[in-house]
């Protein structure tokens, strides 16, 4: 697996009640790169996920995967690219064990027989779960359920991953595992979350996504120690956390 | 679902409107199926209501999806059923099953309107206060209340799993895709029971019943 770029071109999209939440985003990662997108809650930050694979497809400019645009025609093929973890993994694992699950996306894909059991084994070996193939979602704990849901997409051999606020609600041993399985790839990676100490340990750049547009683009560390940006845009730093020392 | 104060319709009293749809209901049943004037009179009665509430078309009709089972068997009912036949476009149809078609196509059709006409304009809560008005159990009203405060969050789930599986490059195809979307309704149930569990628990702590 390696990276494979992503540029989000004058994006705008609006719901269908009329609200606007993207109004025109402009954002180029590069193969193999590591992103943060910062936002507070609302800002559009997991609407601009859902756009990295097609499922809300933009109402105006574009949205580039490897240099193929994302259009109604090439969307399936960039969804096996494109890999996306949910903020709540139960909304991702929902067959009745975890290994159905993982051979869920590749099988989708025409994968089967020994090849899907290789790559089931192989994902979770690498989020650290290889134990757990013939477990139930609902007998994981929250850590395992989002290192699984990791791993239902490294099956996948994607090459572009999404995570929306991978660290919400997770206990810091489970935050240091997550750290390690997304450390351990090699693919491009999009973090969107409010975790400000989490961008700052995964992703040497961050953007700053306001009112549906890109207002901040730059190393995290600097943007973080930014105090005038931060607070105009509803971001706070844990009490204590001081981005120069961390 | 519905705005309130957006017209009279919606304004109106939830218990006078679920009388007045109930009376409706008993008079279309009631009514003799050759009364033709009268059911396009009804029906004309309805669409001045619905124009008069504002109600867009697309969402009534498709609330009214309901009523396709019953088509289906109205439009079977002339070829099933038995006695004298008729031909209509050289097709050998039972005059006895045509009236029943009819009836059922005419009276569902007209009271499932009626009905998508009153959910549109009335708040799912104020539905349930006015079934509790009307004297309905207790315990009838109160799991119709625990549905309208948790309907939305369950459809609200299964159409977060439904993103999820699509991101996954799953399109809901052939026998295969039977038993995912089976799988996901069990998900669902699961989840559903398990809320209604912490639901129930919560209300537990704060010394409920």
């Amino acid at each position: 697996m390696s990276g494979a770029s992503l540029a989000f071109r004058g994006v705008r999209f609006a719901y269908p009640n009329g609200r606007l939440v993207l109004d025109g985003v402009d954002l180029t990662v590069g193969a193999g790169e590591r992103v943060a997108v910062l936002g507070p809650n609302g800002a559009g930050k997991t609407t601009l996920a859902l756009h990295a694979n097609g499922i809300h497809l933009a109402a105006a400019g574009s949205v580039e995967v490897g240099g193929v645009e994302i259009t109604r025609e090439t969307v399936r093929a960039v969804r096996r690219r494109v890999g996306m973890v949910f903020q709540d993994p139960d909304d991702q694992l929902f067959m009745p064990t975890v290994g159905e699950d993982v051979a869920f996306g590749p099988a989708n894909y025409g994968v089967a027989g020994a090849e899907l059991e290789a790559r089931v084994a192989d994902a979770l070996a690498r989020v650290g779960l290889p134990e757990i193939a013939d477990e139930a979602p609902q007998r994981l704990s929250l850590g395992q359920r989002r290192r699984a849901a990791i791993a239902t997409i490294l099956a996948m051999d994607v090459e572009v991953v999404v995570l929306d606020e991978p660290t919400s609600n997770l206990d810091p041993s489970a935050r240091r595992a997550l750290t390690s399985t997304l450390d351990a790839l090699d693919a491009t990676i999009v973090v969107v979350t409010h975790d400000l100490p989490y961008a700052l340990q995964l992703c040497p750049r961050s953007v700053v996504l306001a009112g549906g547009r890109i207002v901040a683009d730059g190393p995290t560390r600097s943007l973080l120690a930014d105090a005038a940006l931060m607070a105009e845009h509803g971001l706070e730093l844990p009490w204590g956390f001081d981005p120069a020392r961390a | 679902m519905s705005d309130a104060g957006a017209s009279p319709v919606h304004r109106a009293p939830a218990t006078a409107k679920l009388l007045a749809l109930i009376g409706f209901a008993v008079v279309v049943v009631a009514m003799p199926r050759g009364w033709f004037g009268a059911f396009a009179a009804l029906l004309g009665m309805l669409i001045i209501v619905a124009a008069v509430a504002r109600l867009r078309p697309g969402p009534v009709l498709r609330m009214m999806a309901i009523d396709l089972p019953f088509l289906v068997f109205a439009l079977l009912l002339p070829f099933v059923a038995t006695g004298p036949r008729t031909d209509v476009l050289g097709i050998p149809l039972s005059v006895a099953g045509l009236w029943g078609a009819w009836a059922l196509l005419a009276k569902a059709t007209l009271t499932v309107l009626a009905a998508a006409i009153f959910a549109s304009t009335t708040e799912p809560r104020r539905v349930v206060q006015a079934l509790e008005r009307l004297r309905l159990p207790r315990e009838l009203t109160s799991i119709m209340a625990f549905m309208v405060r948790y309907l939305d969050l369950i459809v609200d789930e299964a159409r977060r799993m439904r993103i999820a599986r699509e991101a996954r490059g799953f399109t809901a195809r052939g026998p295969r895709a039977w038993r995912i979307l089976a799988a996901a309704v069990g998900a669902l149930f699961v989840r559903g029971h398990g809320r209604g569990e912490r639901v129930h628990l919560a209300m537990l702590a704060r010394g409920g019943r």
